[in-house]
């Protein structure tokens, strides 16, 4: 295997305990592939959106368990890193349909938000610096607004619910409360409504079918060369 | 205006939205802006009783820290808290005690709240909504009655966490007279009766209510006895233990005669004149307007 060259400093890293060591300028991600790993879970968009890539850390002589996306964050010298991949999660299934967006509905699908200790270890173990902990009371007082509003950064990625002294899986309840915003809150918005309507009534079908039978050359060339819409 | 931090806690936004709306209104009645922060917790609801137990003081220690904050941006005058439920007022003064008198605990509790952008000075003062009334002086509540309670026999009902233990109670633990002052500002004549201060069962109403029904009957007999036409309190948990509850107390003592429960805030609005939005009487079982009614101080 080609070694890359790099004018980097090499900085040493503990993988699942074992020692490696690794160009200083890598994300956790690029530097366990560095290593050899080769990511079957655990590894996504890459791009820090989809939240697959959970990773727990911690630094040479710190005492604090730091939390992170390993497509994210730049490797340190003396870090220990565990990947944790997937959160086992008791993640209710309900229908948006005839709920309410108030706190009793959301302490019946996840009532174990009521022992939230506001110790905020939660927002703490955040990569993306959301106010997790605020989201979570916030959805106890049944403050539904404020708890879309706060969690909406939100990647599931689940470093809060491991770590939560209280067992809470905060992203699932602010994944209900984002649901029940948009749903009875903010209501349907008119250029959705609209967009549902085109569809239905077959306005990008024949569109649709061209890119489905597209050779991949020419569909390559189309996706490079779209129109982006501004941020 | 005085500008006073208010703390709402949880229940104030769920099931106790009258307690709320007539405080708010009546405190605006005389001039006290209660000023909610933008971001808080729960109360921390049981106080850490066990020794060896910090955790519990962090939900209570950080909304003195929102408190505080208010302050430093000048949203506030002075550092008070008003708080409206009970127990919202005993877990956040005695957490403010614990913060202040022990310095092992204090530093625990600060070395967790590294996510917090001040450290808490132990400065802020919590009060309830009662005291603050008090301090205002009960002649400033008379001057703004427009209705005063004539002939509304109102037995005033503390329970426990009001009270106790001395030295965080608001009043005195054995003989408290505040809310009695209060209802007396409002032109009511208060009855006594001897269950004002007997503990209404608290959290036994999840799992045991039949034990909490007979409590309440209890408590709402000694009323009746001594002549009350409604019961004014101060904490929504008695209010739901005391009212909603009196259903299960018709099962188990059928020739009970219910008796209207209701917030000291919501007698202050009546009294005040202020609006139905302002009394909220309509959250309130058993509903209330017909005595009121009766009394000539509901239309």
């Amino acid at each position: 295997m080609m070694r890359l060259e790099s004018k980097d400093e090499m900085v040493t890293i503990f993988v699942m305990g074992k020692k490696h060591s690794v160009p200083g300028s890598l994300t956790i991600m690029k530097a366990m592939e560095y290593t050899g790993h080769q990511f079957r879970r655990g590894a996504g968009c890459r791009g820090g959106f989809c939240g697959a890539c959970a990773t727990l850390y911690r630094k040479k002589g710190g005492y604090k368990l730091e939390g992170a996306l390993a497509c994210q964050k730049i490797v340190e010298d003396g870090m220990y890193i565990a990947q944790i991949p997937f959160s086992p999660t008791d993640k209710k299934t309900y229908k948006l349909e005839g709920l309410k967006p108030d706190a009793p509905t959301i302490m019946e699908y996840y009532p174990e938000i009521s022992r939230c200790l506001a110790c905020n270890t939660c927002t703490k173990a955040c990569p993306q610096d959301i106010a997790v902990m605020d989201y979570v009371q916030a959805s106890l007082r049944g403050d539904i607004e404020q708890a879309a509003k706060l969690s909406f950064d939100c990647l599931s990625c689940g470093l809060c619910a491991v770590r939560c002294p209280a067992e809470i899986v905060p992203y699932n309840v602010g994944m209900l409360a984002r649901r029940l915003y948009s749903k009875y809150m903010v209501g349907p918005t008119q250029h959705v409504l609209n967009r549902v309507k085109e569809i239905e009534e077959g306005k990008y079908d024949s569109e649709v079918k061209e890119l489905m039978t597209m050779p991949l050359d020419k569909l390559k060339v189309k996706y490079n060369t779209r129109d982006k819409v501004a941020e | 205006m005085t500008r006073i931090a208010y703390y709402p806690g949880c229940t104030l936004k769920t099931n106790a939205r009258n307690f709320e709306a007539s405080t708010l209104a009546t405190a605006e009645a005389l001039g006290i802006e209660l000023v909610e922060p933008g971001r808080w917790n729960c109360c921390g609801t049981v106080h850490a009783l066990a020794k060896d137990d910090v955790m519990h003081h962090l939900a209570p220690v950080r909304n003195l820290i929102r408190v505080e904050e208010l302050s430093n941006k000048g949203a506030i005058d002075g550092k008070q808290v008003v708080t409206l439920c009970a127990m919202c007022y005993n877990t956040l003064k005695r957490s403010n005690q614990v913060f202040n008198q022990d310095s092992d605990k204090r530093k625990k509790i600060r070395d967790i709240m590294t996510k917090e952008d001040i450290q808490y000075s132990g400065n802020v003062e919590v009060i309830h909504y009662l005291e603050a009334l008090r301090s205002l002086g009960w002649d400033k509540v008379t001057a703004r009655v427009v209705k005063p309670l004539k002939g509304l026999k109102v037995a005033p009902y503390y329970g426990c966490l009001l009270l106790r233990p001395r030295g965080i109670g608001v009043d005195d633990a054995d003989h408290p007279t505040i809310m009695e002052d209060l209802l007396k500002a409002l032109g009511a004549e208060t009855v006594e009766f001897a269950y004002s201060q007997k503990c209404c069962g608290s959290y036994h109403t999840v799992q045991m209510k039949e034990a909490v029904a007979d409590l309440s009957h209890r408590i709402l007999k000694q009323a009746e006895v001594a002549g009350a036409d409604v019961v004014a309190m101060a904490c929504p948990l008695c209010e739901y233990n005391l009212g909603p509850r009196q259903e299960q107390v018709k099962k188990q003592y059928p020739s009970f005669n219910s008796i209207p429960v209701v917030y000291f805030t919501q007698l202050m609005a009546l009294a005040f004149g202020l609006d139905d939005e302002a009394t909220a009487f309509e959250a309130n079982r058993p509903d209330p307007s017909p005595l009121l009614k009766e009394k000539g101080l509901l239309e």
